[in-house]
């Protein structure tokens, strides 16, 4: 496939088919096709699409690896700011949903008390609820992620210390996926089948790096280090 | 059968038209629907398979002589017949809202037997029809609120556990009472993963059993149970967390321990065996002091007992409810 393809054709289209979940999720609100209880699917929607465009984006080296297909790497920051953009909906809906919609307005909705309150709220239930705290933790590991991921990031930071940062997208993973098991009552399939497929892209990573490290034909311990870095 | 045949056309046949169109089925067959509408023949005369399996279970037969009860609610609008039977936690057809009201149509409810055993003078197997001989159908409605922190208004018909109960003459030994949901991997897609311990059992103390509050429902608006709400017998305890009022009883039990409900003993540390409605008393990972009424935006105060403190309260005189949750 030619570059301008890829850069005309396909990553337009990508950025479309990102949108494309949101779009699906306000049309069914609009016309009455979600459940009894809107605000709840369009949380764990959100929630959802957010797992799964993280998935994506941990997905694109090894499938990079697997098929050498490079310019699939030019997907990857895309796929991993719409990770963010759908966690941080998720978030607010949350915000809205969860905690505005069930505030006091002793002065009315449209007071500062009501802005107080609702960040007093949010607070609290960061801190008491275990699974809302590790919901926000990878909220929190994304922000910085999604905001150095442009180029003049990349270059501010210097490569090797922007890839660094940038690891902190596995933990993200982890912490995703943990999120999710300690919310569901009983059935957890649905978390164990991202579990899966997160942690096998994670240890397929690792086992990469382990493969390159020794493969580095005994080195000093500088080169080592440098060999141990994920591959770009 | 005390259940009559309802006339030919029903209002339920002619309302709820969005009933037909679930979510998820909409979605896989959008493109049949909007030929179909299209063509002027609309989604309800749709022929195809995806249309077809999108249709939760019909409306059932009317229930004749229900009569008013002083334990309704009168000042809290009912949920509607569409929000009461889409959005069900009914793990026997699947984990997911709208599962039951799309796979509880598989489950045989006639003929239907319930099996009254334990503690008591007159154990006994019953044909439901036989059950429901000789008791006075009434409308109850009632709050319903769910552990998962959302509630509904809901018209049930049914009548007074005790009614059942007495007739059984329970044995002094008869401390608590204990339920079984209906077990039947062949009609139940729910039961053949181990989510939960099945069959599913719940339990009451026998006092909480004869409260005038605690029904046995086998209706809804004035038509039979939906199988998706616990055809064709059920549980209601109004002042208790949905899971406690169990759906499709096959066996009631007089034991003088006290039974291990299921959620209970899945997670023993966040289901207990009252499980009485408490805004004071939170879920280990969630807030039970307010909850989201179906259909509403604003969350409201959850309300001690759900608002059945009156009636109920002198049931637990004495008891640390923070530790009895």
């Amino acid at each position: 496939m030619s570059p301008s393809m890829v850069k005309w054709v396909l990553k337009p289209a990508v950025f479309l088919a990102g949108l494309g979940p949101l779009t699906w999720i306000v049309w069914a609100g609009l016309t009455g096709n979600l459940s009894a209880n809107p605000l709840s699917d369009i949380t764990n929607e959100t929630g959802l699409w957010a797992l799964r465009f993280l998935a994506i984006t941990l997905a694109i080296t090894p499938i990079r690896r697997l098929t050498g297909w490079q310019p699939i790497i030019r997907f990857r920051r895309m796929v991993g700011n719409y990770a963010f953009f759908y966690g941080t909906l998720h978030f607010l809906i949350y915000v809205i949903a969860d905690r505005f919609a069930a505030l006091d307005f002793p002065d009315g909705i449209v007071a500062w008390s009501t802005v107080g309150n609702l960040i007093a709220s949010v607070g609290e239930d960061i801190y008491k609820r275990p699974f809302i705290t590790i919901g926000f933790t990878t909220w929190l590991i994304l922000l910085p992620l999604a905001v150095t991921s442009t180029a003049g990031w990349i270059r501010r930071l210097g490569g090797r210390r922007w890839q660094l940062l940038h690891r902190a997208v596995y933990i993200a993973g982890i912490t995703a996926i943990v999120h999710y098991w300690w919310l569901v009552k009983a059935d957890t399939s649905s978390p164990f089948r991202y579990a899966v497929i997160i942690g096998t892209l994670l240890l397929a990573r690792m086992a990469w790096a382990r493969m390159r490290a020794t493969k580095t034909q005994r080195p000093s311990p500088t080169v080592r280090v440098s060999a141990a870095a994920p591959p770009r | 059968m005390l259940i009559k045949q309802a006339p030919d056309i029903r209002s339920s046949e002619i309302t709820d038209k969005k009933l037909y169109v679930n979510r998820r089925e909409f979605m896989r067959s959008a493109t049949v629907a909007a030929a179909a509408a299209a063509t002027g023949a609309g989604v309800l005369a749709g022929t195809s398979a995806s249309l077809e399996a999108a249709a939760p279970a019909p409306h059932g037969r009317k229930l004749e002589n229900v009569q008013k009860s002083p334990l309704s609610l009168t000042d809290e609008k009912p949920n509607s017949w569409d929000q009461i039977t889409t959005y069900n936690n009914f793990y026997e057809f699947g984990t997911d809202k709208e599962s039951p009201s799309l796979y509880a149509k598989a489950l045989k409810t006639e003929p239907w037997k319930v099996v009254i055993e334990g503690e008591c003078a007159k154990p006994a197997a019953y044909q439901l029809e036989d059950l429901l001989k000789g008791v006075t159908l009434e409308e109850r409605i009632y709050r319903l609120r769910c552990v998962e922190a959302w509630s509904m208004v809901i018209p049930w018909v049914g009548f007074p556990l005790s009614e059942v109960l007495k007739r059984a003459e329970p044995t002094g030994k008869a401390k608590f009472v204990q339920f079984d949901t209906a077990f039947d991997p062949a009609s139940m897609i729910g039961v053949r993963q181990p989510v939960l311990r099945w069959p599913y059992t719940e339990g009451l103390r026998m006092d909480e059993a004869m409260h005038p509050l605690a029904i046995l429902a086998v209706g809804l608006y004035g038509e039979e149970m939906p199988k998706q709400d616990g055809a064709p017998i059920r549980l209601i305890v109004p002042w208790k967390y949905g899971f406690k009022s169990i759906k499709s009883i096959v066996k009631i039990r007089f034991t003088e321990r006290q039974p291990l409900n299921t959620w209970q003993e899945m997670q023993a540390g966040e289901y207990g065996f009252y499980s009485n409605v408490n805004p004071t008393v939170d879920h280990p990972r969630w807030t039970q002091a307010s909850e989201r009424r179906i259909g509403e935006f604003f969350r409201r105060k959850t309300l001690m007992f759900n608002g059945y403190a009156d009636q109920v309260a002198s049931l637990y005189t004495g008891m640390d409810l923070k530790k009895n949750y």
